[in-house]
């Protein structure tokens, strides 16, 4: 092991880059009236949508990239961007030590879109565990006894399931493995929940759509990816069956039952879970996305913009949260969300206060 | 009589030999060839019909909305350019520093050595590097870090063909300007340099060529975006990070959206490199 | 080399000074770079190998989960699509340079040269889109179904299963091919360059002794400039080993050993380019990110270094 580290070298190496940073700061400091937002994936389609219909009202324009949750987190602890979005809520005492304020911003449904030439993949039954053992190369092919035993009728084909996945860090991967976690032990015990995991089978995609364009592209496809994704682009998307028993079509409806379940009372900077919650109609994999903004923010108008632009989200969002097939906070969420937006100060005072 | 026919019968071996291999090669030659061809052909076939004027003037939008790649586009020549002003200046006084000063001295060795390198190593890795000088210390992506990564990529382009050209410079240039008392610094900014100068634009050419195509540091540095921006401080779009993210994207819009900035793109780079050649062409002549 | 260079000392001249000063600045340029990138990419990956010591480059495990790192799977990846590309890359450049200096009829020789180098121009990305839209549903309908029917009988080599798996399309054998089809304008460009340097005269000696075409490259072409040969190939290795765009739309990204060619795997380059926008700063991640980093600067540098030397040997030749 070598032990070379010119720690002085790289230290004035930075300075100088910081150094002509600066000045380039210097002459080009035109205030930018664009808000920056990057992170998650999964609600990138909402989120672009209200960002064009904001835009049109006269609002500010944002530039979201939708770069993956982890990316997110990493890029508004750095203060790169304005605000983070991840789909996976922060450790509150992470959240503490980089003075950030959390909050959720809608909720949304992770599906299975499959790609089975032949079939009709929106009438296909799929099972929790069929689901985990189809991710750890233990069910391989779609005439495998356990998909048929559950699908009478359709004759699957003696095909190789190619199961996609998202290779960037995700949290549409922490929902939905969080979720074939809880279901699956051997899962559990192998691979495990979080936003990057070491899958045991299958290809790696980037970003949600990456993932839905694998499917889309691979005779016997399989992955999971936000429901937006796989409804704007007409996928089909098997029925799973959930925690009372009942296969259950993805549905605005569906989600909207498993959101009804969320307990915000007990949730930690309103973190929750609505995965495999009891009822007859809900969707097995639901959660909400949330958004990070710094509580000391740099520059206190570009955050009263961000809180500006999600009021009005809250208020005006609800048509396109609709068309997309996420559902928004209950009301009452909502207002909990305004009340916390005070925490975000700049010399001493909010930036931002909401109209009543 | 029979020494003949033996050597008759290894004769017809040897060129039968000959033949064969020449058809292998000749064989692989056409196969490789029909392979580039495909690519080309898919391009034009794929990324045509998107060209509209749309494509130029609308910005990335949201699939349905008439989207198109202006502020790559724009983004693009904004980062290129200020790439190539950085780079081209310092890869023309390393290429002058080694054709004129340093010549065979062993800094110099060790110097063009070290820039034939850096010519082939992973533009990811420069990427990386511009991220924890430029981007960490900014506390933001920005147009300027992409710059940054693409002067460094230019860099040594640039240096290797001002050298190459420089030492085509004929001797007697340099012998003559001596002679009547010019310093180095002269000979070179009045006679050496301006007899290069169509090689050294071949060379500035094709360095652009080479960095307007270069995908992977953006992603590290400029970072992209959905917007027209020319703030030079925030992340800014580029044709091929737009290409990536669209290609990537389950969106037929999107897909073809990305075939015909890929037809766009690499017409810039064939259109650039017979720039250079042609240039090239007239200096060479004109010597 | 028919005049000293120019250092004359003659009257100290401010003008002269400086343009000397910077000349020399950018030259320093170039190696604090250099030396830069290489401290840089050590220094921010030296935890990675402070916490799996040199076992990092050999553990066979990328698990974010659970916070442990290896380069392993990266590194075979990387070289094996890249030695699988030479393999299939190199006899067709060859072929092409050896048809543009020998067989091709004159008039022909500079546009097809000149199509050749403007193919190595064409931006990796689109070779990318191409593998991934055009290349991967042909490998996984008729190419790979194929070989694997016809390439059965090979026994598998521990866990190795050559042609077996499902024929995804995208995986290690179809990241090879886009990489062989991007590096074979750079190799046959490079290879003619070459076979260009030999003497005309040493190959008309040849021929006037009655050998053939043949006999002729392989007798008196190949052993005068075998090394720049090497040199070539090695310069089309360099290229492959830090591809990042056309090897991520078609590896598969699976952080894996393959067990096949059809296998999905990862490269240095593509790993990076997924994972480095989410690692946090400070985290175990983004150390074990940077010392592949580290370990690609590494490996190109030698393959590089390797390819230069063999180039200038030849040329001096």
């Amino acid at each position: 092991m070598f032990h070379f580290r010119n720690k002085t070298l790289m230290a004035s190496a930075r300075a100088l880059a910081a150094a002509v940073a600066i000045s380039a700061v210097g002459v080009v400091s035109a205030a930018a009236g664009e808000i920056t937002g990057a992170g998650a994936t999964f609600p990138a389609p909402i989120y672009t949508k209200w960002a064009e219909q904001y835009a049109a009202t006269g609002g500010d324009s944002l530039n979201y990239q939708a770069i993956g949750s982890g990316a997110g987190v990493t890029q508004i602890i750095n203060r790169t961007v304005d605000f983070g979005a991840s789909d996976t809520a922060v450790a509150p005492e992470r959240l503490a030590s980089q003075n950030l304020l959390q909050f959720p911003a809608v909720i949304g449904g992770v599906v299975i879109a499959v790609n089975i030439p032949g079939v009709d993949g929106n009438a296909l039954k799929l099972t929790g565990p069929i689901i985990a053992d189809i991710y750890l190369g233990r069910v391989r092919m779609w005439n495998d006894r356990r998909i048929t035993a559950i699908n009478p009728g359709v004759s699957l084909p003696a095909l190789a399931i190619a199961p996609a996945y998202r290779a960037d860090s995700s949290g549409t991967t922490n929902i939905f493995t969080s979720y074939i976690a809880s279901i699956s032990l051997p899962f559990q015990s192998q691979v495990g929940a979080g936003n990057s995991v070491a899958w045991r089978a299958g290809i790696g995609a980037p970003g949600n759509a990456g993932v839905a364009g694998a499917i889309r592209n691979t005779r016997g496809g399989f992955g999971y990816v936000e429901y937006a994704y796989a409804t704007e682009n007409r996928m089909q998307t098997p029925m799973i069956q959930n925690r009372s028993g009942q296969f259950v079509r993805p549905s605005t409806a569906a989600f909207s039952a498993a959101a009804a379940q969320a307990n915000w009372a007990n949730a930690p900077n309103l973190a929750v879970s609505m995965n495999n919650t009891v009822g007859a109609t809900n969707w097995p994999i639901v959660g909400p996305t949330y958004i990070m903004i710094p509580k000391n923010p740099a520059d206190g108008d570009r955050a009263a913009a961000v809180l500006k632009f999600f009021d009005w989200a809250f208020r005006n969002g609800s048509p396109a949260a609709d068309q997309l097939h996420y559902v928004m906070l209950p009301e009452s969420v909502r207002t909990q969300v305004r009340a916390r937006w005070a925490q975000v100060k700049s010399g001493g005072r909010p930036v931002y206060t909401p109209a009543r | 009589m029979t020494i003949q026919a033996i050597n008759h019968a290894r004769y017809i071996r040897r060129r039968v030999v000959s033949a064969f291999m020449t058809v292998l090669c000749s064989v692989a030659a056409v196969i490789g060839l029909i392979f580039l061809g495909l690519i080309l052909w898919t391009l034009v076939e794929k990324g045509a019909a998107g060209l509209s004027p749309n494509l130029f003037t609308h910005s990335m939008k949201t699939p349905g909305q008439g989207g198109g790649l202006g502020n790559a586009i724009v983004g693009s020549l904004i980062q290129v350019g200020m790439g190539t002003l950085l780079g081209a200046p310092l890869g023309m006084a390393v290429g002058v520093y080694l054709a004129e000063v340093g010549r065979e001295g062993r800094f110099a060795s060790v110097v063009r050595f070290v820039n034939d390198i850096l010519l082939s190593a992973p533009s990811v890795l420069v990427g990386l590097f511009v991220y924890q000088i430029v981007v960490v210390p900014m506390g933001g992506f920005s147009a300027i870090a992409g710059s940054i990564a693409l002067a460094l990529l230019a860099m040594p382009v640039i240096a290797r063909t001002t050298e190459d050209i420089m030492k085509l410079v004929p001797e007697a240039y340099r012998e003559g300007s001596k002679a009547l008392g010019a310093r180095d610094s002269t000979t070179v900014l009045k006679v050496t340099l301006p007899a290069a100068f169509g090689g050294i634009l071949t060379g500035v050419l094709l360095a652009v060529a080479r960095i307007s195509g270069e995908t992977a540091p953006l992603i590290f540095t400029s970072l992209g975006s959905f917007n027209w921006s020319e703030n030079l401080t925030s992340a800014m779009a580029s044709l091929p990070i737009a290409i990536y993210r669209y290609a990537s994207s389950p969106y037929e819009e999107w897909v073809d959206l990305a075939w015909s900035g890929a037809l766009i793109i690499t017409l810039g780079v064939l259109v650039l490199n017979i720039a250079s050649r042609i240039s090239h062409f007239l200096v060479s002549g004109r010597q | 080399m028919t005049t000293a260079p120019l250092e004359g000392s003659r009257r100290f001249h401010l003008g002269e000074n400086l343009f000397r000063a910077v000349l020399f600045v950018a030259a320093v340029v170039v190696l604090v770079t250099m030396g830069a990138i290489l401290i840089i990419l050590f220094e921010s990956g030296h935890v990675a190998f402070q916490k799996f010591g040199v076992a990092f480059i050999w553990l066979n495990q990328w698990d974010p989960v659970r916070d442990l790192y290896g380069a392993a799977p990266a590194i075979v990846g990387t070289l094996a699509t890249s030695f699988l590309a030479l393999v299939l890359a190199w006899p067709i450049g060859f072929g092409i340079a050896y048809v543009l200096t020998e067989i091709c009829p004159r008039p022909l020789r500079g546009p097809v040269g000149v199509a050749v180098e403007l193919l190595a121009a064409v931006p990796s990305i689109v070779y990318g889109m191409w593998g991934f839209f055009v290349l991967a549903p042909v490998m996984s309908t008729t190419v790979q179904p194929w070989l694997t029917e016809k390439l059965a009988f090979l026994p598998p080599v521990g866990e190795f299963y050559w042609f077996s798996g499902a024929p995804v399309g995208v995986g290690l054998f179809t990241a090879s091919v886009v990489l062989a089809i991007m590096i074979l304008p750079f190799i046959a460009a490079a290879s003619r360059d070459v076979l260009q340097t030999t003497p005309q005269l040493l190959k008309e000696g040849g021929y006037a002794m009655g050998a053939t075409r043949w006999e002729v490259l392989t007798g008196v072409v190949i052993p005068a400039v075998r090394g720049s040969l090497f040199g070539a190939v090695f310069l089309g290795l360099g290229r492959a080993l830090g591809e990042t765009m056309a090897v991520t739309f078609v590896i598969g990204n699976a952080n894996r050993l393959p067990d096949s060619f059809y296998a999905p795997t990862a490269s240095i380059a593509s790993i990076v380019a997924n994972e480095f926008p989410d690692a946090d700063q400070g985290s175990l991640k983004l150390a074990s990110l940077f010392a592949l980093g580290f370990i690609l600067f590494v490996v190109s540098f030698f393959v590089l270094a390797l390819a230069r030397l063999l180039l200038r040997q030849g040329r001096m030749a």
